[in-house]
């Protein structure tokens, strides 16, 4: 007993210290922020507000941010689309090839970024001869967005089986009643989990966007990217991460309340 | 109107029962779009860059010359400089994938076993908090901890030791830091679904906790520790702007992709190196499949 006793206090240490280690960084983030000192030695010696006042009426920030959040929602609905269709596909259906189709929807996140984006890139620019912008980067971040909804749903479906479809069919409903009635509410909370997932996802990614962006439009990340190395802005980018972290809790939170279930409660 | 409802109800009827009948048309009905996305777009994309691995800039112009041959692959190979990054590369993304497996498993195992139910939601928010925070935000608040006046030297000071420096080092610091959570959550999910009973049998068995440990817990969850390290791993493979953050100068495969893109502009090259990670990655893909980590994504 003392034994099991003292591997448990060590692994809750572990925990904690994981988790230190976890938010150390974020907290410097933070605490930069109001650092008044633009090279960020430690330990801080003045801290100010200045940044804080400098990012409240910074428009490159506030339309990036815009960008992002435009190119978020979009390809969100898009990789939910996709994701569902192909998620029914594989586990309702036994064919022929689906081995190398689930492989095909988590290539593009096993891929390195960089292979994505330049072979993105190519076929934009050479292949297709489309002029980069905003709908490049929409379809590039669908494309790497597919796998997270698709893997929700596919959970859900593969807990739910088709007890409550059958029965509905029975008592005479058609398939598109069904699918109104019964698969769509059960799939509700999944959904809203992939695409929150899918839409952090496209939200924080830099290395395909850098190469399917039109020149001179910005989405967050690259904004950050952009500013990070100049000595004037830094600090302003540690007050937009700082709001982001703050921000980010509440989808964080939504997710985990509507999938939380999956994770929790069976020991 | 109600005629026209009822037309339109038993149109819809009938197109429900004509698809119930053919289930092998709704399942081309469904992959159709996803495959052609995915199929047409994203495979023909790569398969395009790919083949141009095997055609030649002209030095010149800069314009890309189509005619076939393996001169890239023989001055990747023969070149030293490449081999040893590659196997710098190789030794980070394993190092990363070793050093997140075995901080995210004592971890995960508190919060599957032990935590309350109210006390692991709240331990899963803490660890998916961090994701959403910007990844170069993460990278950047590496790069002032580790600077010569910075917070790690400062710690470590007092031990008579200094600041890592940057490079590879640093790079593997940074790295495991950034895909940490990718492995808590999965090692967690296959904690949270491991039978009690197993556990409780193998003690009834005479097993001591590091026997059951070593016979029972890991086998049953290794699965997820692989489908946690197909993140670290290939995330780490393919980095480079941690790494330009960070790395010094010690550049990773990625860095030689991008530069051969951006500065040189010889795409083909870039397509060869890039031959190297995404080679090494289906091949970890495939030889991991067999263990089902592939299902639990």
């Amino acid at each position: 007993m003392t034994r099991s006793r003292t591997s448990r206090n060590l692994l809750l240490l572990a925990l904690i210290a994981g988790l230190v280690v976890i938010y150390f960084p974020l907290l410097v983030v933070v605490l930069n922020s109001f650092n008044a000192d633009t090279t960020f030695g430690w330990p801080p010696v003045r801290f100010t507000l200045d940044w804080w006042g400098h990012a409240a009426g910074n428009s490159g920030a506030i339309d990036a941010l815009v960008t992002s959040v435009e190119v978020g929602l979009i390809a969100t609905v898009i990789s939910l689309l996709l994701g569902t269709m192909a998620a029914f596909a594989l586990q309702r259906y036994t064919f022929f090839g689906r081995d190398t189709v689930s492989l095909l929807l988590i290539l593009p996140i096993a891929l390195p970024g960089i292979v994505t984006g330049i072979a993105l890139n190519n076929a934009f620019r050479t292949m297709l001869g489309v002029q980069l912008g905003f709908f490049t980067v929409v379809v590039a971040h669908s494309t790497f967005c597919i796998v997270t909804a698709f893997n929700n749903i596919l959970a859900r479906l593969r807990r739910s089986g088709t007890n409550l479809q059958q029965a509905s069919m029975d008592l005479g409903a058609n398939g598109f009643t069904t699918f109104r009635l019964i698969t769509f509410p059960v799939l509700r909370s999944a959904l809203l989990a992939g695409g929150l997932l899918a839409f952090a996802l496209s939200f924080d990614e830099i290395i395909v966007t850098q190469f399917t962006i039109g020149a001179g439009m910005k989405t967050l990340p690259v904004w950050i990217m952009d500013n990070l190395a100049r000595p004037n802005q830094a600090p302003v980018v540690n007050v937009v991460a700082t709001v982001l972290i703050l921000v980010s809790t509440i989808p964080v939170y939504l997710a985990q309340r509507l999938s939380g279930d999956t994770a929790t409660g069976h020991r | 109107m109600t005629t026209n409802t009822a037309q339109r109800t038993r149109f819809s009827d009938r197109l429900s029962s004509f698809g119930y009948a053919r289930p092998r048309l709704r399942l081309a009905g469904l992959l159709s779009l996803p495959m052609l996305w995915l199929g047409l777009a994203y495979l023909a994309a790569l398969a395009a860059l790919f083949v141009s691995a095997f055609w030649t800039t002209d030095s010149f112009t800069g314009e890309t010359v189509r005619d076939w041959n393996v001169d890239n692959f023989v001055s990747l190979f023969s070149d030293g400089v490449y081999r040893s990054i590659t196997f710098r590369t190789l030794g980070v993304a394993v190092g990363v994938t070793l050093i997140d497996a075995l901080i995210a498993f004592p971890m995960a195992y508190y919060m599957a076993r032990y935590a309350s139910v109210r006390a692991q939601r709240i331990l899963v928010i803490a660890i998916l908090t961090p994701l959403w925070a910007s990844y170069l935000v993460k990278a950047y608040a590496w790069r002032t901890m580790l600077a010569p006046n910075g917070l790690i030297g400062w710690l470590l000071h007092p031990f008579g030791l200094d600041s890592p420096g940057y490079g590879v080092t640093a790079t593997l610091i940074t790295l495991s830091y950034l895909w940490l959570p990718y492995m808590i959550l999965p090692v967690y999910a296959g904690l949270g679904q491991l039978p009690q009973s197993l556990i409780e049998a193998s003690t009834d068995l005479g097993a001591r906790g590091w026997r059951t440990f070593r016979s029972v817990i890991f086998p049953m969850v290794f699965p997820s520790v692989i489908a946690g390290s197909i993140f670290t791993f290939s995330l780490s493979l393919g980095d480079y702007i941690a790494v330009q953050i960070v790395g010094g100068t010690s550049q990773m495969l990625g860095n030689v992709v991008y530069s051969n893109v951006g500065a040189a502009n010889n795409l083909p090259f870039a397509a060869t190196v890039a031959t190297i990670p995404v080679v090494i990655i289906l091949l970890y893909l495939f030889a991991v499949r067999r263990t089902g980590a592939l299902d639990n994504l």
